[in-house]
């Protein structure tokens, strides 16, 4: 292991940062399909050369595009994400029923095992699968045919696939999350699906504990323990010990519960980040303080993590792609905010420094170890 | 040889430079231009239409000797200048706001959309 890419999807396009093990001085490639909106960007753990990277414009829709370089060139693939069969209604924001339409991609999750298979998460929400390198889409439309698909409402940013976590251990074994629907796993690759929302409280929906409609925001595992997953909902901060069958709460001492990432340390399966934000109608941290708060004890009780970070006047937000880890030694950690800030953390968490800071608004920021 | 400008993002997806050149078979329409277009250009399959539907998308705009041809139905004859390839067809990126000439300038046509 001898250094760290880390990439960046924003609001007018994508960066490369990179540096060497260190990871003190950084050069910095882009913009990258300048004037897109990039909403993902992640590496092949098979090819960390393969990079997969979604592009949206409100005028030419969705494009996606991969490198085989790294991220130094690119090339078009497909962009053609087709519903399954009978696209069906959900709900609308008015309770009434509503035709899928494909929106955008937010998710791009490659496969932990070939290079050519990624999944792709999209709005409307459904799970998209290529096997050919990003240049046929299939939908896994299990997910959407399970049953509870009706009732599934969009949330205030849209309705929208945004988690894809691939359990290590078992290849079949997929677990993602909806925009306001939910959580959801599927244990046979993808064929049939069920929510995992037990123990999940939304007091703002009709059915505070409802099997479906909570407004999960990420969820995000350590590899070692693909049964334990740890995840940031609209309120609240929860945990699960056995594979999302139910969920308790680890808010603990949080200064707000309501916040958008969450990811987890490399080397410590109990080390978990949230970046607390005020509330859902003010998108800003309190106190005008950006503080990421870490626990080492897998919830509940959390420090604040300060230096190196803005103590004063600060009214970003850090949204819910926007977190990743590297696993060098000294595990490090980064985020991306609306303020166009990269923060890079190369001891776990304990100091802070930008690599950058004027980016456009960060959507997402994914690390290789390289 | 019909002549069809790109907005900026879509020339840069198509890999050109500037206006494209295109052969349509038969009676030179709408839909054939655009079947043409993507026909040697795979990569705009999707910008410009929906895949399946085959709709305009609601933000892309056709335009052609100052009319407004965005709500031609896909079998509507182009005009005779761009057929011959003396008038481009524009393909635009709906805009609001901005001003003419600096328009004219960043995209490098004769004409601008309101």
């Amino acid at each position: 292991m001898s250094g760290v890419r880390v990439l960046v999807g924003t609001h007018k396009g994508a960066f490369v940062l990179a540096s060497d093990g260190k990871r003190d001085r950084w050069e910095v490639s882009g913009p990258h399909f300048g004037g897109w909106e990039i909403h993902h960007v992640k590496g092949s753990p098979v090819n960390p050369d393969r990079l997969y990277a979604a592009q949206s414009s409100s005028w030419f829709g969705q494009q996606i595009h991969r490198s085989d370089d790294g991220g130094k060139t690119w090339e078009p693939v497909g962009n053609k994400f087709v519903y399954d069969g009978v696209t069906g209604t959900h709900q609308w924001y008015d309770g009434t029923p509503h035709p899928w339409e494909f929106k955008r991609v937010w998710h791009l999750e490659p496969s932990l095992t070939d290079a050519d298979t990624v999944y792709g998460g999209v709005e409307d929400a459904a799970l998209f699968r290529s096997t050919d390198g990003g240049q046929n889409w299939q939908e896994l439309s299990g997910l959407r045919g399970h049953g509870s698909g009706p009732r599934w409402q969009p949330g205030a940013g849209g309705m929208c696939l945004h988690s894809i976590v691939l359990d290590p251990a078992d290849p079949r074994r997929i677990f993602v999350a909806i925009s306001a629907a939910g959580a959801f796993r599927t244990d046979d690759g993808g064929e049939n699906w069920r929510p995992i929302n037990q123990g999940l409280y939304s007091q703002y929906i009709p059915e505070p504990t409802a099997e479906v409609g909570h407004c999960v925001h990420r969820i995000a595992m350590h590899k070692s323990r693909p049964g334990v997953l740890f995840m940031q909902k609209h309120w609240d901060v929860m945990r699960s010990d056995n594979a999302g069958d139910s969920w308790q709460e680890i808010s603990g001492n949080l200064p707000t519960d309501f916040g958008f990432v969450i990811d987890v340390h490399a080397h410590e399966p109990e080390t978990v980040y949230v970046v607390p934000i005020k509330s859902d109608s003010e998108h800003y941290p309190p106190d005008g303080k950006l503080r990421v708060y870490r626990s080492r004890s897998g919830g509940n009780e959390w420090e604040a993590l300060t230096k190196g970070l803005p103590q004063r006047d600060c009214y970003v937000n850090v949204l819910r792609d926007a977190m990743a880890v590297d696993s060098l030694d000294e595990c490090g950690v980064y985020f991306g905010t609306t303020g166009g800030q990269v923060y890079a953390s190369a001891n776990g968490g304990d100091s802070w420094a930008p690599i950058v800071r004027d980016l456009p608004a960060v959507f997402s920021v994914e690390v290789q170890t390289l | 040889m019909i002549k069809v400008a790109l907005p900026a993002h879509l020339r840069t997806l198509a890999g050109v430079s500037g206006d494209v050149s295109l052969d349509v078979d038969g009676v030179a329409t709408l839909g054939s231009v655009l079947d043409a277009l993507e026909a040697h250009y795979p990569v705009l399959r999707g910008a410009i239409r929906d895949h399946v539907t085959q709709q305009r998308r609601p933000y892309v705009r056709f335009f052609a000797c100052q009319e407004d041809l965005s709500h031609e139905p896909p079998d509507a004859p182009l005009p005779a200048l761009v057929v011959s390839g003396a008038e481009p067809f524009f393909i635009v990126g709906a805009i609001a706001g901005g001003k003419r000439d600096r328009i004219e300038r960043s995209r490098g046509v004769r004409q601008s959309v309101i």
